[in-house]
């Protein structure tokens, strides 16, 4: 059953470029779905659009984005927020800027308790130190009342997916929470991530540009160039037999272990061209 | 990362060295000018002009009685500079929170609701940047008359745009952090984002503006009182003290030095306090 449906959205900056250039696609319920591309390919803008918080500039041109079946962009601003408020939540990028460092730790997880689900504070609290626990943290009680300079960037992480799991969201969007962790780190968080999903039964958009973590997390995926996805298939049928061709010269470009030798294969230009051929017929029949 | 650790422990010792010394100037200083009715030695508006222009009890002719002299009318300049402190404390602190409260608060809605409120906020900044603080000051007086209450209000008016400015910036800067997207995914309004995540982590800034503000404020209240604009004529003030002193300076130094000692330590002491508090409460740092 399809939990989130995104359709033929168009976003670009007022009076200026794409960003979105007709954008469709689905995430079911308890579905983990990566979707991948290269720097400004518009990943990170899907999920903003999504959640509600792109940058002022965007504007979103056309389409609609259909959560359990509403679609949230015709909705009142305050309507929307609600919503997205109980349905979604957000794992962002960097565990260094993602959490207030003038408040501790403790009501940065329990606000949503008690905002979203209107729980108490003892039970908000006791709750709270439970998903701590979920994510390995040791020592909930005093981590809780921490600030968050004094926790590592990987425990920031951490903490950053208990609170997004804490007041169970149906969706939890993934902006490349990894990127900015060293690769041991990644690997564990990157478990947990999955753990967590596959326990609450939360659907998961998991933003990257890194091939071997979609492989890691996720069961479908999408690819995206220049605001466009130009693929949308099985990850196992994906390394298998890529699709498209764009698809299929990003995955010959990844380097391989069993190969050290080979030089790095770039994505042809034959292939960028044909894909940047298709972007401009776009964008002239669009004006 | 040793060095880094070092030179973090070095800007720590510095800071606190700074905030000892500035703190304890003007912790002695508010509590000289609370207890002025009680410890200064005269009356510093009684005037005796047998006992004119006493120089400091350490020097030769002088009336151990009148420890730093007296004026060419013989008020105690001891007892005056006491007295000076309480109207430069005041107006230091009354105007400078103030202002900080004023400024402050445009700069947090311009920072953060950008759009029209904030092209607003901001083109009234520059327009109100672009008189001369000073002569804007002297105008306002003109205007609004002499008094305590005229000074504070000619400090807020001109100098509010010193915290928009800084704050709106600092506000931006916050309201970019992906903390704050977070807060708004999870269903916050804007008005209590504003209120828990963007103002909190704007307060040091805040905090370090108004010490430098006060400092501001003193030498403002200072230049009013020099050029005759404070509070009435015989009222003592430090600017009014260096206007009378000027006039007898080859006859009577310490009625020009000591009021302007005083002035000299309390704005220097201000800025190493906002200097100090900056260094202490520096995230990067911290």
């Amino acid at each position: 059953m399809t939990f989130l449906a995104v359709e033929g959205l168009t976003v670009r900056i007022r009076r200026g470029p794409w960003l979105l250039r007709g954008v469709s696609l689905a995430v079911a319920a308890g579905e983990a779905r990566g979707l991948v591309g290269e720097s400004g390919a518009g990943k990170s803008m899907i999920g903003k659009a999504i959640l509600g918080i792109l940058p002022r500039a965007a504007e979103v041109v056309s389409g609609r984005i259909l959560l359990d079946g509403t679609d949230l962009l015709r909705l009142s601003d305050r309507d929307r927020r609600a919503r997205i408020g109980r349905l979604c939540a957000l794992i962002p990028q960097d565990p260094l800027t993602a959490l207030n460092p003038a408040r501790r730790i403790g009501p940065q997880i329990t606000d949503r308790l008690t905002d979203i689900l209107g729980w108490d504070r003892a039970r908000a609290q006791a709750r709270a130190a439970e998903l701590l626990a979920e994510v390995q943290i040791a020592d909930p009680p005093r981590v809780l009342k921490s600030y968050p300079h004094e926790l590592s960037g990987g425990m920031r992480q951490r903490v950053l997916i208990a609170a997004a799991f804490a007041a169970e969201p149906k969706l939890i969007v993934a902006d490349e929470p990894t990127t900015a962790l060293d690769v041991t780190v990644q690997r564990e968080v990157l478990r947990l991530i999955a753990g967590m999903q596959a326990r609450h039964g939360t659907a998961l958009l998991f933003v990257t540009h890194d091939l071997g973590v979609v492989s890691k997390v996720c069961r479908r995926l999408s690819v995206l160039y220049a605001g466009k996805v130009v693929e949308d298939t099985d990850v196992r049928a994906f390394f298998r037999t890529p699709g498209h061709p764009y698809s299929a010269a990003l995955l010959a470009a990844t380097p391989k272990y069993t190969d050290p030798d080979s030089s790095l294969r770039p994505v042809p230009s034959a292939v960028i061209d044909a894909v940047r051929a298709e972007v401009a017929a776009w964008d002239a029949a669009h004006g | 990362m040793a060095d880094a650790a070092e030179g973090r422990g070095a800007v720590r010792r510095r800071a606190g060295l700074r905030l000892w010394l500035s703190g304890g100037w003007l912790a002695a200083l508010a509590a000289a000018a609370l207890l002025a009715p009680w410890i200064a030695p005269h009356d510093p508006l009684a005037q005796d002009l047998f006992a004119g222009r006493l120089p400091p009890a350490w020097q030769a002719g002088a009336d151990p009685a009148y420890l730093l002299g007296t004026d060419s009318l013989g008020r105690d300049v001891l007892s005056r500079v006491l007295h000076g402190a309480r109207v430069a404390l005041f107006v230091a602190l009354v105007a400078g929170t103030l202002t900080a409260l004023i400024g402050a608060a445009l700069g947090l809605l311009a920072g953060f609701y950008r759009g029209w409120v904030d092209v607003a906020i901001s083109r009234l900044v520059d327009i109100w940047m672009a008189f001369p603080p000073v002569l804007f000051a002297i105008l306002l007086i003109a205007v609004l008359g002499t008094g305590l209450a005229s000074i504070i209000v000619a400090i807020v008016v001109i100098d509010w745009t010193r915290f928009a400015r800084v704050v709106r910036a600092e506000a931006m800067a916050q309201g970019a952090m992906d903390y704050v997207a977070s807060a708004r995914v999870a269903g916050m309004g804007r008005l209590r984002t504003l209120a828990t995540e963007i103002l909190p982590n704007c307060l040091p800034t805040i905090g370090v503006l108004l010490t430098l503000e006060m400092g501001i404020a003193v030498i403002v209240e200072a230049i009013l009182s020099f050029v005759n604009l404070s509070i009435s004529t015989d009222a003592p003030t430090w600017g009014g003290m260096i206007a009378e002193g000027r006039l007898s300076i080859h006859q009577a130094w310490w009625v020009l030095v000591f009021p302007l000692v005083a002035l000299f330590l309390t704005v220097l002491a201000f800025g190493q306090l906002g200097e100090g508090l900056k260094d202490r409460f520096d995230p990067v740092l911290r």
